[in-house]
């Protein structure tokens, strides 16, 4: 076994303020092997992207990554090196592409400009070169007219030529690890194909890890090869993307995919998970999301589960792993009692 | 005549919005944005229609067009028999109480500075629905009809969840007690497990109350299992309508195909050859001349003359109407390459 590109090993990233702490990030583990796609799915508040942030150490105050945290990247911590070591791995070794691409570009440069600054940023060549380079980087993200397009800037460009843009920024170094932080919710769904469509054919032309972060099961379905589902500050379910889909274990993994309306399967009525994610600053005691689910019993209150593995490399934080015959034993969640919710 | 007065809640004709648009700095006149072009459609009573499309192909536009949120350029607009574009004053108020919306955006769509209880008071009050102590105990029974609890009243917007705004707008809407809503992608701000909350919500209401929905929404599973009906735009038009089952199961237009082999799908195993689109929507301001489609379109027998006739929306097979002159691909030829690929 080769060792892992990206190890995250519990990672907590807390935002302190005066009386309380939030835990938005509480104890995350996982790794990204090279060239393979791994998904972080969650929804909000689950503390998925604050996990993006921490790996690039872009938390701000009063966010900080605690002690004891470990971010193994490469074959060195991240969390020893200096701010200027750091600067030298953004953009570089690992590049993150966001969800609204209009706010993550300079309006007042052309995106050409955008791209070779990168380049002269992270390496020595001239002004020419560097360049050329983001127009190549153009080319290969689809763009008809590169050379042409590379002076344009942000605002006259569409949405899904942005997300363009930012994929070529991101990529034109070649780094081993890119992050995509839900890079296709805001585009149109013709328009997600094709970036999806993008994303995979330079993860395997350029052999990086890309490391996604959606809210959107159908996506993750679509290009990820592991799948890690984050609920509450931690990872409760982590799976190769056959294995999620197929046999999914937790019981939120089974609610978020019994929520979704799938096209061409008609339900009469959705099922729904009763409640809303609690507040990172006071997580329940014993297992997060016991309130909300329909097997929880008194263990789920007293004990806070572990990561219990199920078979190989399939992993759930229930209970239910070691008394599976609870799963027969369904009932109204405590979310859903005394609450007037229909 | 008076069994379409009947089952016709809604009838919009030859429906058009035109911005003028005003180019660059200097102000001059660049062509205007046809963002609602032509469009002829109509509910009945207890029916939801749904409407999808990208961005910019008009939805919301048509959308406020009909409750005169926005001002039509063109058409008319008939609710239960009453040409709403001729009311003003009165008369407009009137039916503005028959026919409501509820925003995407839970969060700015309420006033931050009034209760939730106040603003789902105030259409009762400015329709003198109620007054006094009668219009709060209304406002209490809408908050249980929407499943919040009722003492939530006397808090302000900031206070609540996105899910729980949303159902505040849904209880606003309620309040004047309207036939019709118009819902505009009611459910897309939501987290999933949210979003079906809101949709149960939606359904429960209209089989209680017995609404009509103009459902609008860009997520395409979400329209399949709430709508009876659904109208698909692009750039200004509808360019297909047929029953909710029809539409998914056997679109006709090539836009229709193409968007619905695009959605993602959560089962890994499936590998359907999908169209992927080439390039974007054009630009509304300069339409492409015949087809609106005719640039992205992947019919394999597309040619000059879908550049020079404008599609008509015409009856393929019974209550299922396209705008495309050309046979239907045959689901065999849109598959081609996955076919090649087993090889």
């Amino acid at each position: 076994m080769s060792e892992p590109l990206l190890s995250v090993g519990d990672l907590r990233t807390y935002f302190h303020d005066a009386e309380t702490i939030a835990r938005a990030v509480d104890g995350v583990s996982f790794d990204v092997t090279r060239g393979e796609i791994v998904a972080v799915v969650g929804e909000s508040g689950s503390g998925k992207s604050v996990t993006a942030l921490s790996v690039l150490r872009l938390i701000r105050k009063p966010g900080r990554i605690e002690q004891g945290s470990r971010i193994f990247f490469e074959g060195r911590e991240i969390l020893d090196l200096s701010e200027t070591e750091m600067r030298d791995i953004r953009g570089n070794r690992i590049a993150m592409i966001f969800q609204e691409p209009m706010s993550a570009l300079n309006p007042v440069l052309t995106v050409g400009e955008q791209i070779a600054e990168v380049v002269r940023v992270h390496t020595d060549a001239s002004r020419h070169d560097a360049w050329e380079r983001a127009v190549e980087m153009l080319a290969l993200t689809g763009m008809s007219d590169p050379r042409e397009r590379a002076t344009a800037y942000p605002h006259q460009l569409s949405g899904g030529m942005r997300q363009r843009v930012m994929i070529a920024m991101a990529l034109v170094l070649k780094p081993a690890l890119l992050i995509a932080d839900e890079p296709t919710t805001a585009l149109d769904v013709t328009i997600q194909a094709q970036i999806l469509e993008l994303l995979q054919k330079l993860q395997e032309q350029l052999g990086m890890a890309v490391l996604l972060i959606t809210h959107d099961l159908g996506v993750v379905a679509e290009i990820a090869d592991r799948v890690v589902v984050m609920y509450g500050g931690e990872v409760v379910e982590r799976a190769t993307v056959t294995e999620l889909f197929g046999a999914p274990q937790h019981p939120y993994t089974e609610g978020l995919m019994n929520a979704m309306p799938r096209l061409n399967q008609q339900t009469e009525r959705l099922s729904t998970i009763p409640g809303i994610v609690p507040p990172s600053t006071a997580w329940p005691n014993g297992c997060r999301f016991r309130d909300r689910c329909s097997y929880a019993w008194e263990k789920c209150e007293m004990e806070h589960p572990p990561l219990y593995t199920i078979d190989g490399n399939h992993e759930s934080r229930c209970h239910l792993a070691v008394e599976p015959e609870r799963r027969e034993s369904s009932h109204e969640p405590i979310a859903a009692r005394g609450q007037v919710h229909r | 005549m008076n069994e379409t007065r009947n089952t016709k809640l809604l009838e919009i004709t030859h429906l058009s919005k035109t911005f003028s648009a005003r180019g660059g700095l200097s102000g001059n006149k660049s062509g205007d944005i046809v963002a609602v072009n032509d469009v002829s459609f109509s509910i009945a009573r207890g029916e939801t229609l749904g409407v999808v499309g990208e961005s910019g192909c008009g939805k919301t536009t048509m959308g406020r067009a009909i409750l005169r949120l926005i001002e039509p350029t063109a058409g008319k607009v008939e609710f239960d028999g009453v040409d709403l574009l001729a009311l003003r004053g009165a008369g407009l108020r009137g039916m503005r109480r028959r026919m409501q919306i509820v925003f995407q955006d839970p969060f700015s769509s309420l006033n931050p500075r009034m209760t939730v209880g106040a603003a789902v008071k105030e259409g009762i009050l400015i329709h003198h629905i109620a007054e006094g102590r009668e219009a709060d105990q209304r406002v209490k029974v809408l908050f249980e009809e929407v499943g919040l609890d009722p003492a939530y009243a006397s808090r302000y917007p900031h206070e609540f969840s996105g899910g729980q705004r949303q159902r505040i707008g849904v209880a606003r809407a309620l309040a004047v007690e309207p036939e019709m809503i118009v819902c505009d992608e009611p459910v897309s701000a939501l987290d999933v497990s949210v979003q079906a909350q809101v949709i149960n919500l939606l359904q429960d209401l209209q089989r209680d109350r017995g609404l009509t929905y103009l459902f609008i929404a860009h997520d395409l599973s979400v329209v399949q299992h709430i709508a009876d009906r659904v109208a698909v735009m692009y750039l200004g038009r509808i360019v297909e309508i047929a029953s909710a089952a029809d539409l998914y199961a056997d679109p006709i237009m090539p836009y229709t195909q193409a968007l619905l082999s695009a959605v993602p799908r959560p089962e890994p195993a499936r590998h359907v050859a999908r169209i992927v689109l080439q390039g974007e929507p054009p630009s509304p301001a300069n339409p492409p001349p015949g087809c609106v489609f005719y640039p992205r379109c992947h019919h394999p027998r597309k040619d000059e003359a879908c550049t020079q006739i404008v599609p008509p929306l015409e009856e393929k097979t019974p209550g299922h109407f396209a705008a495309c002159i050309k046979e239907p691909p045959r689901a065999v030829e849109l598959l081609m390459p996955a076919a090649e690929e087993a090889r």
